[in-house]
């Protein structure tokens, strides 16, 4: 029954788990804000996060090291970043069209990856929770903050970092500016196409780890197409968090409560049709970028490719 | 005296040659055997029509363009330039016409951008702020480093530019068309900059096709056309008609409207009209402006002071908030910008390329474009093809444009090429009035010549004629009256015959002549 949903333990459970859930969106929605605040537009996250996911899963699989499964995905995840970049920064392909292109060589990928390698649906020992002492132990808070898994703090350290690198640093400095005026950056000896290749090979890399948060992490297990559409939904996050770091940690725990809601009014057998409790994060999506279209302009040169004349 | 360069370790400029540079681009040479040099601490222009090679001289030398012959020396020395980051550590700066800027950024963000940080990878703006400041205070610069560049005026902005390249250690400074977006004022305290500069040794290149700015400004003038060097002077030993005709290669005769035209009555009537900008702030105040027939009234202003606006506000592109426009006493508030074109009103837009014609279309196809579901270029949903190309045919020699067939794409012809097609579909049809933006904008003498001949036959056919430009020498050629626009407002409209330079300049800035400047 709805008044199910009010007791602290259920409330706990769902901040708790909508906190686990935002690991792999933030992941993905921070790499592919470094990209696209240098000007260039990835849609291929989705796929990047698959191929993740099911390089971590193998790894785990074979070698039992969560480390190296780590390591496999920023392999992975950097490979297909520069990919990415050869295409749409050296060939200067348009970056939406190429993106899906990526998207699809991803899932495609993943999938006869898995058929051919695995096959049956197995699962794994992941990333366990990690009390932190002390803190682990605060009534509620601890609960629903302090015992999470390494992936979910790491990813919420990342988002300070991000600002950070972006507002403080020199390369910091270069993304913003060659996200807005590339041919200004180059007047002043900035490498344009080096910073991008940088930040794309970055955002590959982060979706990659995004993919791995959910089968090494998350779920521990492979299955075709896991992310569904987690990745169209980190870039959505970058247009609702105004390509800032902070906004994309609203944005990303936002949608990440209301997955969490939905998950226990089923789990809860709630008599709401669990279609229409699924359809929830996504018409919130829709509605919260809607709304927000108007407050904010992305990077003036985002899909645009540079070349110097002459 | 000694140069403030930022950067002790290069060393100060004394001069530079660039001899017989050739720059080829794809079946185009756009700079053959030019020789340009500079000795620290004079102006040297550099002045020729639009695509005369001005700019792309200056870009081989920054580094931008890859020198295809010739050779450059530095201080004596042969130097290859690759690229800016090249240029900028031999002391060389440029400022770009347009701005090199990041508009997002703060003053100190874009100074600092490119440079290595004496905090390592961390960024040090509050060191490259106080030495902005430092530098500012040189020049009596008047900048706050931690503004963003888009709240800047033009004329800052340009100051950020000059800043950056001192920031460098440039010591031998390149102004592409730096005037070109500049009041009056400011071009006048813009000079005062460069002769501060040149007295303390700074060597400066100044591009532009404005005669008489160069004359003011340059110890030296170098003149270019099609690409190739047509000769050196100084400046006190040439006049301007001598440099006009080296520009052109004719002789030219400056247009003026000194007729007086017998004026029809009001044909455009504009009413207390309001409307919001592009970015939904106060686009124009109360406007109340009256163009008679046969009378050629200027809009003169800085642009971005709801230029824009007002030209769509007459020709319907853009809602009106309060207010009435009439023509010829018929009310035409409220109509869609079709129904303004058949009530006689003809549109020179300006960005020719993206609102007065298209692209991809052939000329014969945007010559009819306003008309061409009308008798007798369709019948019954159907082109007349022969009569369309008929009629492009006859314009294509009324007009002079030159063009292989009428067949060729628009995006095929040259600017000046353009801008006829474009005059020759608004004219052709014998408007009631003109609203033309920026018409002889990016157009060489010749193009302009032809633009202000065709303006003043209409206004002798009695047509109302609407002039905005952001030059004043055009509009002090050709108007009859000039109105001033600021911030959204009417200045003040003035007589040609009793307005001068100084009075409108003033009023571009806002500020009534007269009225004493309270700080």
């Amino acid at each position: 029954m709805i008044k199910d949903l009010f007791t602290a333990t259920v409330i706990i459970g769902i901040i708790s788990s909508g906190i686990r859930l935002a690991t792999p969106y933030l992941y993905a929605a921070i790499g592919e804000m470094f990209g696209q605040r240098s000007g260039v537009l990835n849609l291929g996250v989705e796929g990047q996060m698959l191929l993740g996911a099911f390089v971590a899963y193998f790894v785990v699989l074979r070698t039992e090291s969560l480390l190296l499964a780590i390591l496999a995905a920023i392999g992975v995840g950097a490979l297909m970043g520069l990919a990415m970049g050869f295409v749409t920064i050296q060939l200067q392909a348009t970056q939406g069209i190429a993106g899906i292109g990526f998207y699809l060589f991803g899932m495609g990928m993943s999938n006869l990856l898995f058929q051919k390698l695995i096959g049956v649906v197995e699962n794994i020992d992941g990333f366990s929770a990690i009390k932190i002492p002390l803190l682990g132990d605060i009534p509620v808070i601890g609960e629903i903050f302090f015992r999470q898994n390494l992936l979910v703090y790491l990813a919420f350290l990342l988002v300070p970092l991000a600002w950070f690198v972006l507002n403080k640093t020199t390369l910091g400095l270069k993304i913003r500016a060659v996200g807005e005026n590339p041919e200004a950056a180059d007047s002043l000896g900035v490498n344009v196409a080096l910073v991008r290749y940088f930040t794309v090979t970055l955002g590959g890399i982060l979706s990659s780890i995004a993919g791995a948060s959910l089968s090494v992490a998350l779920l521990n297990v492979f299955q075709q197409n896991m992310t569904a559409g987690q990745g169209f939904i980190a870039v959505a996050l970058v247009y609702f968090g105004s390509w800032r770091p902070f906004g994309i940690l609203a944005g990303a725990l936002l949608f990440s409560m209301v997955n969490a809601l939905q998950l226990w009014i089923q789990v809860l057998g709630i008599p709401i049709p669990s279609e229409l409790a699924v359809m929830l994060p996504y018409i919130l999506t829709i509605l919260v970028l809607t709304l927000s279209l108007t407050k904010g302009k992305g990077p003036s040169a985002l899909t645009k490719a540079f070349e110097r004349e002459g | 005296m000694e140069i403030r360069a930022d950067q002790t370790n290069k060393t100060p400029f004394t001069s530079l040659q660039m001899r017989n540079v050739c720059k080829r681009f794809p079946g185009v040479l756009a700079n053959c055997e030019v020789d340009f040099d500079v000795v620290s601490g004079e102006v040297h222009a550099l002045l020729g029509e639009n695509g005369a090679g001005k700019s792309t001289l200056m870009k081989v030398l920054y580094g931008m363009y890859k020198l295809d012959d010739g050779e450059i020396i530095l201080n004596g020395q042969p130097v290859t330039i690759q690229n800016p980051t090249v240029a900028i550590n031999h002391g060389i700066g440029m400022i770009h016409q347009h701005f090199m800027l990041v508009p997002t950024l703060t003053v100190a963000e874009n100074v600092a951008l490119g440079l290595p940080s004496s905090k390592g990878p961390l960024t040090d703006l509050d060191v490259v702020s106080e030495r902005i400041v430092q530098l500012a205070s040189t020049y009596n610069l008047k900048i706050d480093p931690s503004a963003l560049i888009w709240q800047l005026s033009v004329g800052q902005q340009q100051r950020v530019e000059i800043i950056k390249a001192l920031y460098r250690g440039a010591s031998l400074l390149l102004l592409d068309e730096p005037t070109a977006v500049l009041t009056p004022q400011e071009v006048d305290e813009l000079f005062l900059i460069m002769r501060q500069m040149t007295s303390d040794g700074y060597g400066l290149g100044f591009i532009s096709h404005k005669l008489h700015e160069v004359v003011e400004i340059s110890d030296r003038i170098t003149v270019l056309r099609n690409g190739r060097k047509i000769g050196t002077q100084l400046t006190s030993a040439v006049t301007k008609q001598t440099l006009a005709n080296w520009m052109v290669g004719r002789e030219i005769t400056f247009i003026t409207s000194n007729d007086k035209m017998d004026q029809g009555e009001v044909r455009i009537d504009m009413q207390a009209v309001s409307c919001p900008s592009q970015r939904g702030t106060e686009g124009l105040r109360h406007i109340d402006l009256q163009i008679h027939s046969g009378e050629i009234v200027g809009l003169a202003g800085v642009s971005g002071n709801g230029q824009l606006e007002l030209a769509e506000v007459v020709t319907g592109l853009r809602p009106i908030k309060e207010g009435r426009v009439l023509l010829d006493g018929e009310d035409i508030t409220g109509l869609i910008p079709g129904q303004v074109t058949e009530k006689g009103l003809s549109y020179v837009p300006e960005e020719r390329m993206k609102d007065g014609m298209i692209r991809d279309f052939n000329i014969s196809e945007n010559l009819i474009l306003r008309e061409h579901h009308k008798w007798p270029f369709s019948k019954k949903g159907f082109l007349r093809i022969p009569y369309i190309n008929e009629h492009t045919d006859k314009l294509v020699e009324q007009f002079r444009i030159k063009t292989p067939s009428r067949m060729t794409l628009a995006k095929n012809l040259s600017g000046g090429n353009i801008q006829k097609v474009l005059l020759a579909r608004e004219l052709s049809r014998s408007p009631r009035a003109i609203v033309a933006a920026q018409p002889t904008r990016g157009l060489d003498i010749g193009a302009s010549e032809y633009v202000h001949e065709q303006l003043l036959e209409q206004r002798k056919l009695g047509t109302a004629i609407l002039l905005i430009s952001e030059d004043l020498d055009e509009i002090m050629a050709l108007a009859d009256r000039i109105a001033v626009i600021y911030e959204g407002q009417i200045m003040d409209v003035l007589p040609r015959l009793t307005a001068t330079k100084e009075d409108l300049g003033l009023l571009m800035a806002g500020v009534h002549p007269g009225e004493t400047i309270q700080n």
